[in-house]
């Protein structure tokens, strides 16, 4: 979606600012946060595509003011609550009211906590030979959808080189909106800084992203 | 900062954003637990395993043996998960990890621009700036402006290449080894190792540097 997550590019948002010797945690709600996150996504209530999208669909003006771990936890909650793993009543109580939904993966308890530690594989079987090999000169498509998709607006349209190939991976387009893993194949194109950003860009840039199949045409 | 999003929640002017903020993680936390979703001691042990055991210093590990190691670097460089699979105290990385080596005619910087994807096996948990608006719209855009904000300068013919994470694949930076540290062991080289040089946004220490 063209959400105001999809960064890259934009103007406006003013210095880096670095801060030395920053703590792990600003606040140990955000600590709390981040567990509940790993502990039901781990426990199967959703995957890390389906997560992003409710963040990234938090309206503009709270996903821009808010911290990190709020947008997380605001997505978080109405996640669940959109999946029926909580209610509204019940976050406006703060006491569960009915007995919960059965997770995919079951309660998250100690016994779990060293699966979540590791990270997750996301490479599939190859369901078809690949269309493009590195070298190949190839043109990001100007697609818009609605939904979920992890092909940024700053390369649509543009021509790039394909670098590298992952091999065949969970499309996040589709895992996103709970349409299955529907594995493509996973390429990093890079592209030059002055095709982006015009005659003005910096000549000495290059810039890629990792593209799946479905977002490439060739050039 | 006082826009709350979720219209179901009435919002009390007695207290600040943050401690409001606060009380609903801790109300969502009541309730998966009192639904059975979730043992508290288990999310305390998420949170302390990254607060112990997962950090910059198994990246640093990780550069400090490609700078000592020519074999190693070179597995590295060609499978970085791989590599990375065969040194018994950092195994926690997944399948996609990617090393990108900088050289005297090109330095690499990583980003996220559509959320906030980072090796956290390799360097723990991101900081706030990475995570944050002006690190992610102008990384791709404007990369030497934000290094200036870092306040690290490059050749003006050096190529800049910026690596936009936007799968599950994960880049970690491989410094140049700092003149100097000729005849060092491993374990000395990784205290030159900082995060932000694995990022991009820095470079390791100069030996006999306060780090």
């Amino acid at each position: 979606m063209n959400g105001v997550h999809d960064m890259g590019g934009m103007d406006g948002f003013g210095k880096v600012e670095p801060e030395p010797n920053e703590p792990m945690f600003h606040e140990e709600w955000e600590s709390r946060v981040l567990a509940m996150v790993r502990a039901m996504g781990a426990a199967g209530a959703f995957n890390i595509d389906t997560s992003r999208f409710y963040r990234e669909t938090l309206p503009p003006h709270v996903y821009l003011s808010s911290s990190y771990y709020k947008k997380w936890f605001l997505g978080l909650e109405e996640m669940l609550i959109e999946k029926g793993y909580l209610s509204r009543e019940e976050v406006a109580a703060g006491h569960a009211m009915q007995p919960g939904k059965a997770l995919k993966h079951g309660k998250f308890d100690l016994a779990n906590v060293e699966r979540v530690m590791v990270r997750g594989k996301f490479a599939r079987p190859a369901p078809a030979p690949a269309k493009f090999k590195i070298g190949d000169r190839v043109r990001a498509k100007n697609i818009h959808p609605t939904t979920h998709t992890r092909l940024p607006r700053y390369v649509r349209g543009h021509v790039g080189v394909v670098e590298l190939n992952h091999g065949c991976h969970v499309f996040p387009d589709s895992a996103a909106m709970e349409l299955g893993e529907n594995p493509q194949w996973l390429y990093t194109v890079v592209f030059d800084g002055n095709d982006l950003w015009g005659a003005d860009g910096d000549p000495t840039l290059k810039v890629s992203i990792d593209a799946f199949e479905p977002y490439l045409d060739p050039a | 900062m006082s826009q709350n999003h979720d219209h179901h929640h009435h919002h009390d002017h007695d207290h600040s954003e943050l401690s409001e903020t606060e009380l609903r993680v801790r109300a969502l936390e009541t309730i998966l637990t009192e639904k059975g979703y979730v043992e508290p001691a288990a999310l305390d042990a998420i949170i302390q395993a990254y607060e112990t055991k997962i950090g910059p210093h198994n990246g640093a590990r990780v550069v400090a043996k490609a700078w000592t190691d020519p074999a190693f670097k070179q597995a590295l460089l060609e499978d970085g998960s791989k590599a990375i699979g065969t040194l018994g105290h950092v195994s926690r990385v997944g399948d996609h990890l990617v090393v990108v080596e900088n050289t005297p005619a090109r330095h690499n910087m990583v980003v996220c621009t559509l959320c906030s994807c980072y090796p956290w096996e390799m360097l723990g948990l991101p900081p706030v700036w990475y995570k944050a608006a002006p690190y992610r719209s102008r990384a791709v855009k404007d990369p030497r402006g934000v290094l200036a904000d870092f306040g690290v300068g490059l050749p003006k013919d050096m190529e800049i290449r910026v690596w936009d994470s936007t799968a599950e694949t994960r880049f970690l930076v491989l410094p140049m080894r700092p003149e100097g540290t000729e005849g060092w062991s491993e374990e000395q080289l990784a205290e030159l190792v900082t995060r932000d040089s694995m990022i991009g946004t820095g470079f390791p220490s100069k030996p006999g540097a306060p780090s």
